[in-house]
């Protein structure tokens, strides 16, 4: 039960772990996918479209990593291009205008680091998200489902609810990257790792996240139940709301965290 | 020379160097040298030129310097100057690192908020400060700019962002990943209530900034040859394993891409900044 921090950063990113798509297949039916940035192209790293969640309409939006080798390749490993982002927002923006809730699941090591997507305006994607996801006028809750990796991550979670599975990490820098930054030595990522709080507990504790999500049974039919009546009845609970209160509430829950 | 002492503006013209003053040329004079044109600047004279070589070279500009040229004189009025946050997540030297940054910078923390008038145009302010932990964000730095827009909101006040940033800072964890999510929701606000907020992109503007309030802007101008860019230019290196083009995330680079107005030399941006300021001015009315 208690591992250390670095063992659950594994574990976040073991091949094993049940992905976006599985999620999308095992919690909701009737899915569609829904294809395309409408401006560039189609990231394979975003998968997204409109499913039933207990019959109830609603736009999911998930980060897919693959499962074989081929699959991983297509899907450049979870890690998004600008396109991908633009996809979500597309598609979160056809969710306001239909009054659908937004259930977003993430598992990236980060936004994609290449020529291509920072000539096409990675930052500038992250950043329309984070502005509209804070002004969306519907319910979006997101669940880190894996690997929480920084602004790539976040760019699908400034939501209404954010939950995070009890082996998910989430993070503004990987171990790697604060080990080699800060003792100019990557190898030293465990003890980064530590230092970082990075794990669902902390998370939970600074007020990152509202729940956290265990993971007996994982990946097997009851857990994705258990998991989808979860999902319901909190999307029910925030669609009572009013738009205002419900973006009131969305903007206090970002504007309070780390407060003194 | 105790080295807080030796980083402090001696003079007004070091301190903001509003006016091209004639200056003595001093046989003595430390000078700098230019990585453009390879020649050694007399201090005197860059500071006479906001910090900018004769050959079009832009030096790096502390906060406080960037305000005193920018802002007309005595006009800015400095909020939440004490705000500083904690250490969240207890981080091995964060506290020290602050400490000896405080002394070396003078400064508190890594951006400067406030009102100001740029050429008569009254606007809120904020710019960050490149020789403080090279202006990462973390709680009070997102705090500060939060704040400032949603002062700006209840005043119906254009904000002006000059940014430069390495991006979140790391030894706050999660809670400074939060704070591009929290500045992004009050950027949003503001320009939900119809006003302007413009945007000039300083060298280097990185990472979580890069990714949130600096992209943000109704206009956003850029100063020559800044760096700006999400992913570090090594990370891509080692990402992609190719040699990047030529210019690659200079602000020019962005111009041609798409994703800044404007490439705008920092002595003209002042009367730049007024204009935009002028254009909008009234967008109260409504």
């Amino acid at each position: 039960m208690s591992m250390t921090s670095y063992e659950r950063v594994k574990a976040a990113r073991s091949g094993d772990r049940p992905t976006g798509l599985d999620y999308i297949h095992g919690m909701f039916t009737d899915f569609l996918e829904l294809h395309g940035d409408r401006r560039f192209a189609d990231d394979r790293a975003v998968v997204g479209g409109i499913a039933r969640l207990n019959g109830r309409p609603v736009t999911v939006i998930a980060i897919e990593k693959g499962h074989t080798v081929r699959d991983r390749m297509a899907r450049n490993f979870g890690m998004p291009h600008p396109e991908g982002y633009r996809k979500a927002l597309r598609l979160m923006q056809q969710a306001e205008k239909f009054h659908r809730p937004v259930v977003c699941l993430v598992d990236t090591s980060g936004a994609y680091c290449g020529i291509g997507a920072e000539e096409r305006g990675q930052g500038q994607a992250i950043a329309e998200n984070l502005t509209a996801m804070s002004g969306l006028k519907t319910p979006i809750l997101s669940i880190l489902i894996g690997e929480g990796g920084s602004g790539g991550a976040l760019a699908l979670a400034v939501a209404d609810r954010v939950w995070m599975l009890e082996n998910a990490v989430y993070s503004v820098i990987s171990p790697e990257g604060c080990a080699s930054i800060l003792w100019k030595d990557a190898n030293r990522a465990e003890e980064a790792a530590h230092c970082l709080k990075l794990t669902a507990k902390d998370a939970l504790s600074m007020g990152i996240v509202e729940q956290v999500i265990s993971e007996t049974d994982l990946g097997t039919p009851v857990f994705f139940e258990t998991l989808s009546h979860r999902v319901c009845c909190e999307l029910e609970r925030l669609s009572e709301e009013t738009t205002e209160r419900l973006l009131s509430k969305r903007y206090q829950r970002f504007r309070t965290i780390g407060q003194m | 020379m105790q080295l807080p002492q030796f980083l402090k503006p001696k003079n007004e013209l070091e301190a903001g160097g509003r006016q091209s003053v004639p200056v003595h040329r001093d046989e003595n004079e430390m000078t700098k040298q230019c990585p453009n044109c390879r020649r050694a600047i007399p201090l005197s004279l860059l500071w006479s030129q906001a910090n900018t070589c004769p050959c079009g070279y832009h030096f790096r500009m502390n906060a406080r310097q960037r305000i005193n040229f920018l802002t007309d004189e005595g006009s800015f009025l400095e909020f939440d100057r004490e705000l500083v946050g904690t250490d969240p997540l207890d981080f091995p030297g964060y506290g020290e690192k602050l400490e000896t940054t405080r002394n070396s910078s003078g400064e508190i923390e890594a951006v400067l908020c406030g009102t100001a008038r740029i050429q008569g145009q009254p606007c809120c302010l904020f710019v960050m400060d490149p020789y403080f932990m090279m202006g990462s964000m973390g709680w009070a730095v997102g705090e500060k700019i939060t704040r400032l827009f949603e002062y700006a909101i209840r005043e119906r006040l254009p904000v002006v962002g000059c940014t430069v940033s390495g991006g979140a800072r790391m030894q706050e964890g999660l809670v400074s990943l939060m704070q591009m999510a929290k500045t992004s929701a009050a950027v949003q606000r503001h320009s939900e209530a119809g006003l302007f907020y413009l945007v000039v992109l300083t060298d280097p503007t990185t990472g979580g900034v890069m990714a949130s309030f600096a992209m943000d802007g109704d206009v956003i101008l850029a100063e020559p040859g800044a760096t700006i860019g999400f992913a570090g230019a090594r990370v891509i290196e080692q990402t992609v394993r190719k040699k990047l083009p030529q210019g690659f995330q200079k602000a020019e680079f962005l111009l041609e891409h798409g994703f800044v107005d404007a490439v705008v030399p920092r002595k003209e941006q002042r009367e730049t900044i007024s204009m935009l300021l002028k254009f909008h001015e009234g967008g109260d009315a409504l």
